[in-house]
């Protein structure tokens, strides 16, 4: 139905295999470190896998930090915006965001809904997306301007598109969850799986597990709704810090030159070191055997 | 394919260019709205031209006499989204309302996620309309809550409103609840620095507001944020009270040894208040019983007053009072 539609955006994404929305009611449950998880994971899950990350979270955007390309600037081509490549020369993780868009990192980018809109439109006709295997869209909280407009923009590409919901196990968050997938239900978005971060710490001093933010309720979550659990993630404190300090220092123009390729590189092996990365595996592996079913029922 | 080294132009953050405006529109507030060359051919440049619909709100003379009434107007920012906001809101709001004397309101300006009334346990209630507007919901005699949270059919169904919508509902908290005479007004807020904030900021404008509590996370990538909304509450021109670090260090239960689950990599928000020139009101250690209260619906201040964070909590809060004047 919609397919049949050509617009600069379905024309842009054409060669785009799998949209994945990575989304959640509440804000700070680690939709943006699921999303760079998801990102570095897809990525590594075959040598040849091409995968871009796009960041609609206008106001406050973490994927530049989280991946070691803040600071970087986006050049203008003939044909389009190019992306920002965090794993430099390879150019195999595309990643777009607005914090590349500003002029000091500090800036607010104060901005009602329309102009919202308006940007990202453009970031998905605008960039210069070029052939993906997946295309990770990190949403900012809440349901509202930015992600209706992301739905609306899509359309066309509607049967390529699916949904991934964080949640953390503490009631007040799952509340928002629930809101969360009742939006996915609102627009017929396919929903991969709910994904639990912040299940538990593991105490560096005595190895006890304390359930900081509760446990167990996104699969109790899962359960009740209905939809498929890929799996929790505990506090991983070196992945804080990983995608914290993830940040080479000011080099703008430093994109071209090597060495960004080599630090980007690293943040992968740092990151395929982390505890995380061995329970994220099992998370990409169910994406991966979910998609194609999911997106069998859209067509 | 050889890429053009042309930034991308970023436009300004707080101007009034309409998505559908022409080239080199000067905005709809300028002087030369409707005047300038730009203009000639735009659909809407008589509108622009006319000065009409430049007037002031007219929800706004409403939202002043029903704020005249209020005597301090608090909002609680924070750039990050989950880093305590509400819980910091709801435990202010406590802390304010347990002088019996003391008349205190709490405002959810949070659309899509309403967490306000969980927090204070009265998730089930529903707002009533009288002749002198909404009433609020009451925690208690002296605590007044209001949240879109009480206005929806299921708590299950998702808000998806768009931004015009969102800010008609603020202005109808603001003018048509009767908050009655209040010490304090916290205003709880969504993550981010859009429609809501512009929205409230603009509302309340002539009324004035008293300042900005600005939460925040030990680590950088929530810090980032936290810089965004000082910017922001500057560009504005609110005044920032200071910065409250929530969840920062992490005793574990089973030996007691403190450790740092949001590792301040960046020097946490010491650092961040330094550098910004504003004031470090305080931190908040991580205690899993927080979120525990929070999800009940207690306060956590009077079920644990031996808490270290509940004495964090109460210093902040006695030195807000003591920033706006008020000890």
């Amino acid at each position: 139905m919609a397919s049949t539609l050509d617009t600069p955006v379905a024309r842009r994404l054409r060669l785009v295999k799998h949209i994945i929305i990575v989304c959640s009611g509440k804000g700070g449950v680690g939709k943006s470190s699921v999303s760079a998880q998801l990102a570095l994971s897809l990525h590594a899950s075959t040598p040849h896998a091409r995968v871009g990350i796009l960041d609609v979270d206008l106001t406050g955007p973490s994927i530049p930090r989280m991946l070691g390309v803040n600071g970087h600037g986006v050049h203008q081509s003939s044909d389009g915006w190019v992306p920002v490549y965090a794993d430099g020369r390879d150019a195999r993780l595309a990643c777009m965001s607005v914090g590349f868009l500003l002029k000091k990192k500090d800036d607010s980018v104060v901005w009602r809904g329309p102009k919202k809109n308006a940007m990202i439109r453009q970031f998905l006709s605008d960039v210069r997306w070029g052939e993906l295997d997946y295309l990770v869209i990190d949403t900012p909280p809440g349901t509202s301007d930015e992600h209706l407009s992301l739905l609306e923009h899509m359309a066309p590409v509607h049967e390529r598109l699916s949904a991934v919901i964080v949640t953390t196990p503490q009631a007040v968050a799952l509340m928002d969850a629930i809101k969360c997938l009742s939006f996915t239900r609102t627009v017929n978005l396919p929903v991969l799986g709910v994904v639990e971060n912040m299940s538990g710490y593991v105490c560096p001093c005595c190895g006890e597990i304390s359930n900081v933010f509760s446990t167990g309720g996104g699969q109790e979550m899962a359960r009740q709704e209905s939809i498929p659990f890929l799996g929790s993630l505990p506090v991983d404190t070196e992945l804080v810090t990983l995608l914290d300090a993830a940040e080479p220092e000011e080099a703008p123009d430093a994109v071209e030159s090597g060495e960004a390729g080599q630090r980007s590189f690293e943040l992968l092996q740092r990151y395929q070191k982390t505890p995380s990365a061995a329970l994220f595996k099992n998370i990409v592996d169910a994406v991966v055997r979910t998609l194609p079913r999911v997106e069998e029922r859209l067509s | 394919m050889l890429a053009v080294q042309a930034p991308v132009p970023v436009p300004n953050a707080i101007n009034d260019v309409p998505e559908n405006a022409p080239e080199h529109c000067p905005g709809t507030e300028s002087e030369l709205a409707g005047k300038s060359d730009a203009c000639d051919g735009c659909a809407n440049q008589e509108i622009c031209a006319s000065n009409t619909p430049k007037g002031p709100d007219p929800a706004l003379p409403f939202i002043r006499e029903r704020m005249s009434t209020v005597k301090r107007k608090i909002l609680v920012l924070s750039g990050k989204g989950g880093v305590g906001k509400s819980t910091f809101t709801a435990q202010l709001g406590w802390a304010f309302a347990s002088d019996e004397e003391t008349q205190t309101g709490i405002m959810d300006v949070d659309i899509c996620g309403p967490s306000i009334p969980t927090i204070l346990g009265i998730a089930s209630e529903q707002v009533h309309a009288s002749s002198s507007g909404w009433s609020p919901v009451y925690v208690q005699d002296n605590l007044g809550v209001m949240s879109v949270g009480f206005m929806l059919p299921s708590a299950k169904d998702a808000v998806m409103w768009r931004g015009p919508k969102k800010n008609g509902i603020i202005a109808q908290f603001l003018k048509d609840v009767d908050w009655g005479v209040l010490d304090y007004l916290v205003i709880d807020t969504p993550p981010g620095t859009s429609d809501e904030h512009l929205s409230i900021v603009q509302f309340l404008k002539e009324s004035g507001i008293d300042g900005a509590v600005v939460v925040t996370t030990p680590q950088e990538v929530a810090l980032q944020d936290v810089r965004r909304e000082i910017d922001f509450c500057r560009k504005v021109g609110i005044r920032v009270l200071g910065v409250v670090e929530n969840m920062a260090g992490f005793v574990c239960p089973g030996c007691k040894t403190e450790s740092q689950i949001f590792k301040p990599t960046t020097g946490g928000a010491r650092r961040l208040a330094q550098d910004m020139g504003v004031e470090m009101l305080g931190s908040v250690p991580l205690d899993p019983r927080i979120g525990k209260s929070a999800d009940y619906g207690v306060s956590f201040l009077d079920e644990y007053p031996d808490s270290p964070a509940t004495t964090a909590y109460l210093d902040i809060i006695d030195r807000i009072k003591e920033i706006l004047g008020d000890t």
